[in-house]
């Protein structure tokens, strides 16, 4: 059995940002393993710029924002394994993977960085009626195809949800020459980012039709259209709108769920709202020893955002090896009002010098609003927030004297008010 | 040449048959419209399950076929390497009057010979499904009822017929079949086929294949049943499969396990005029969905992954039984309207239409050299660590993971393309080795499937479809449409200036 420090599944931004930390704070017995052929993960097929303007105060596409930590894994010399696949992690940190060269063989881990990322939903899983033809793929795999092998999945496209890989999608395929006839969006909002609705959208005239979605879709061998029609305020189709748009491709941006087969596995909780591992401050999941970040965590908007992320999982993995591990989770942290989700899910603030960092999302888009912090019936916190939006993830720092009048009994609440 | 029988269609009976007659000593072949074995028809899309055999009445060919063929998967399975679990089904009654139609259907059943049949309580129903609603009150238990994946099966049948001799023509409509003397002429749009004997197998176009001969008319229609496939996560729900009390548009709406560990939910059952109608809708969706939450409650719908919607071949005939037997045309064998349970009866149908065979003056001379077994596949998630060990040391593509999902390896995707009746598109890859059936649908392995495909056909990925035809996936090169249209333009200014 192989002996790491530290073994990190997964080697994009995630598991980039985590391995160069940590062999920076000076833990060096450490791995990478990914299953691709290559590092960086989905980065290297987000070839437009938007990438780094926090963490490197420029404006980089995503394989030059990848280049600058594989270029940082490469002069560390740090243990990477391509193209293996890991089978199982267990909650001992014992972790079995394989590939072509080594077979099936396992780690022993002093601690374990889950940082495999999240995958589409299908289909299926927004059950929209009519045929099974070809020309019908996510988002993230009509990119695969445009910017890593070269390949247009079709040449008349709609494109169902406005996440913002099916906005940038939407542009991308306008400028290889498809035509993309509308952005359909279920939601009265785009859970994109505003820049890529004006960038990608709005530049290039596609028109993006909130309120509404594809209720069939037809074609026998190939997709020959869809129709699409209005939704009322629960999100039915109102059929009376229904209107027939041909099309030979329908590309899905319906929406991310962290991957987390390997963690159900090891019997890691989940929050069933984020899909991700519940979390301390520490990142540490419910299992000792074993941390999450990034989009296997919860799904972010900026990798910027996830390499911080993962830092932070790092420097916690180095602490957990050097002092055994943390005092337990004494305060709940939950989404009240107005709130969809919040990351950490419970904490205690003895293992923690200065503030620690909640990321959630709202509901639904607010304006003018008031972002709260309970603890019962007692304000911790309340700041006005011009803009909330579920596209946008909230970040808000509580420092350890704000967090110290919180009831151990109450937890903490986090909650939107009208302003 | 002349074949001695020609099967038309390579759903599970044409392959069945073909696998029968592998047997002996003939040329064989099956013509088949689709792409390849149980792509096109009901062998693709449908419960996927072993009947007993409680619910045909008695006398029928459907009763008779259908308790002989549930015997014969034993033995079927374990030479053929198809996984298959006699789960046993349920009939569940919500209320003293279903309660007497359980019994009627136990009589039929004694009356059919289906063995190991019994009435059970409540308390031993919630025994055998933990997950069953409370208000199931008894339910007729048949432990002779079981899964499979009725593709797989079907594939390994047209495997095994083609390992010992049989050929297959795929992309093969037929369009016309003339009788010339002894010999019929059998046209598909690219070729002409010559058989002494042709069988007729072609699921819910058989009536007009029938009628392409001019033997006695009849008529089949496609009736519609749509279904949903949940996450693995929710297969837990049922262990056995769980039936309603039919009606007499069907066995009813199902709950059940699927061989692989999924929640299988449907089907609608619905008669249409199209035979070609493969579309879900909101409503029979929705339809499958309710009823199915009147026998188990649990059940998550947000983690469907897919549906689909298959079609029976129902008879029109006053008996609404198989029609299986030679036409007035001497040779012409039809083997139509072969709805549920046509794919448990299926062996026991091959049998029958060997003997049919025979009595029409076929001579059989078995085959010193017919092999049973088709060659073992390699699964490789079900392997131990030494032997994947030793697997990837033989062949490095064993190490390779494509679909993460359902953990499929590069290795067996080649092999999956390589075997006799391989794998020549997306979903022929999908159905043979289950890359793209997990929960992320294909987003994942798809483009790795689309390079493997086209290496190891020697084609462009232009040129790989999901499922022949014209489904391709890609629709050019990038940059193409812009040369394109530059090219135009630039010839409009070179012409528009001469």
């Amino acid at each position: 059995m192989l002996n790491y420090d530290i073994v990190i599944i997964g080697g994009g931004p995630a598991g980039l940002g985590a391995a160069v930390e940590a062999y920076e704070k000076g833990v060096k017995n450490i791995v990478i393993i990914e299953r691709d052929k290559y590092l960086g993960g989905i980065l290297e097929q987000c070839i437009h710029n938007g990438f780094g303007l926090q963490e490197f105060k420029e404006e980089l596409t995503g394989p030059e924002y990848a280049q600058r930590f594989i270029d940082k894994v490469e002069e560390y010399d740090i243990n990477v394994m391509l193209e293996t696949m890991v089978l199982e992690i267990t909650p001992d940190r014992i972790v079995k993977a394989v590939n072509s060269k080594e077979g099936v063989f396992t780690i022993k881990a002093g601690a374990i960085i889950l940082a495999m990322g999240c995958r589409e939903r299908p289909r299926g899983a927004i059950m929209i009626p009519g045929t099974r033809p070809a020309g019908i793929l996510t988002a993230g795999t009509a990119q695969r195809y445009v910017n890593m092998e070269g390949y247009l999945p079709g040449k008349e496209i709609v494109i169902l949800g406005s996440g913002d890989v099916g906005l940038i999608m939407a542009r991308r395929l306008t400028l290889e020459g498809a035509k993309v006839k509308a952005v359909v969006e279920i939601m009265p909002y785009s859970s994109g980012l505003t820049r890529n609705i004006v960038q990608c959208l709005e530049d290039f005239d596609i028109p993006l039709l909130l309120s509404h979605t594809v209720v069939e879709i037809h074609g026998k061998d190939r997709v020959e259209g869809v129709t699409i029609a209005k939704v009322d305020e629960n999100r039915e189709p109102i059929m009376e709108t229904a209107q027939y748009i041909s099309c030979d491709t329908l590309i899905l941006s319906v929406g991310l769920i962290p991957e987390n087969e390997l963690s159900k596995q090891a019997g890691i909780e989940l929050d069933p709202v984020t899909g991700g591992p519940v979390v301390n401050e520490m990142l540490e999941t419910s299992v000792p020893g074993i941390f999450a970040c990034g989009n296997v965590l919860q799904v972010h908007d900026l990798v910027d955002n996830v390499t911080a992320e993962a830092r932070m999982a790092a420097n916690s993995a180095i602490r957990f090896i050097r002092e055994g591990g943390f005092k337990k989770s004494n305060i709940s942290v939950k989404a009240g009002k107005g709130i969809r989700y919040v990351v950490p899910q419970r904490i205690n603030v003895d293992n923690i010098d200065k503030r620690i960092k909640f990321r959630m999302r709202p509901t639904d888009v607010y304006n003018n609003a008031i972002l709260a912090v309970k603890s019962g019936d007692r304000y911790l916190l309340r700041q006005k927030r011009i803009r909330l939006t579920p596209g946008e993830m909230i970040d808000v720092n509580l420092s350890k004297e704000i967090l110290k009048n919180a009831d151990e009994k109450e937890g903490i609440v986090f909650l939107v008010e009208e302003g | 040449m002349v074949y001695d029988v020609l099967i038309v269609g390579a759903g599970v009976v044409g392959c069945s048959i073909a696998r029968e007659l592998s047997k002996y000593k003939l040329k064989v072949i099956v013509v088949e419209k689709g792409e390849d074995a149980a792509s096109e028809g009901a062998s693709k899309a449908n419960s996927a399950i072993l009947h007993a055999g409680y619910d045909p009445v008695p006398g029928t060919l459907k009763a008779k076929l259908n308790v002989r063929g549930n015997e014969m998967f034993e033995e079927l399975c374990k030479d053929l390497d198809v996984p298959m679990k006699r789960t046993g089904s349920l009939v569940v009654a919500f209320s003293e009057e279903e309660i007497k139609e359980l019994y009627k259907l136990f009589d039929r059943g004694i009356k059919n010979g289906v063995k190991e049949l019994s009435i059970i309580t409540k308390d031993m129903v919630k025994e055998i499904e933990p997950y069953i609603n409370d208000n199931v009150i008894a339910a007729l238990y048949a432990k002779k009822a079981g899964i499979i994946s009725p593709y797989v099966f079907t594939i390994a049948l047209a495997e095994n017929a083609a390992q010992n001799g049989v050929e297959f023509s795929f992309n093969s409509e037929v369009v016309d079949i003339k009788r010339k003397e002894d010999v019929f002429v059998v046209k598909t749009p690219s070729k002409e086929f010559y058989a002494r004997y042709v069988v007729n197998a072609a699921g819910v176009y058989s009536d007009v294949i029938n009628n392409m001969v001019g033997a006695k008319p009849f008529s089949v229609h496609p009736r519609k049943g749509e279904y949903l496939i949940l996450d693995k996560d929710q297969g837990y729900l049922a262990r056995t499969v769980i039936f309603q009390v039919p009606t007499k548009m069907g066995k009813g709406i199902l709950v059940s396990p699927t061989i692989d560990g999924n929640l299988l939910i449907g089907p609608t059952s619905e008669d249409i005029q199209d035979k070609e109608f493969k579309a879900t809708t909101r409503e029979g969706l929705n339809k499958a969905i309710t009823v199915a939450k009147r026998s188990v409650d649990k059940f998550d719908v947000r983690k469907t992954i897919t549906q689909f919607t298959g079609l029976r071949a129902t008879p029109d005939t006053e008996e609404k039984d198989f029609i299986i037997g030679e036409s007035d045309v001497k040779g012409f064998i039809n083997v139509a309207g072969i709805e549920s349970p046509g794919f448990t009866a299926a062996p026991a149908i091959a049998e029958m239409v060997r003997d049919i065979l025979k009595d029409a003056g076929l001579e059989l001379v078995e085959k010193d050299d017919f092999n049973p077994k088709r060659k073992p596949v390699i699964r490789f998630v079900e392997l131990s660590d030494e032997e994947k060990n030793r697997l990837i040391k033989e062949n490095p593509a064993y190490g390779r993971i494509v679909c993460r999902c359902e953990t499929v390896t590069e290795g067996e995707v080649i092999d999956a393309i390589r075997r006799p009746v391989g794998a020549k598109s997306v979903d022929g890859v999908k159905r043979r080795v289950r890359a793209g059936m997990g929960r992320c649908q294909g987003s994942f392995c798809g483009p790795r499937i689309v390079e493997i495909l086209a290496r190891e056909l020697n084609i462009s990925p232009l040129e790989v479809t999901k499922h022949g035809r014209n489904s391709y996936i890609l629709a050019g090169e990038t940059k193409k449409f812009l040369l394109d249209k530059a090219s135009e333009l630039l010839k409009k200014e070179v012409y528009g200036n001469a």
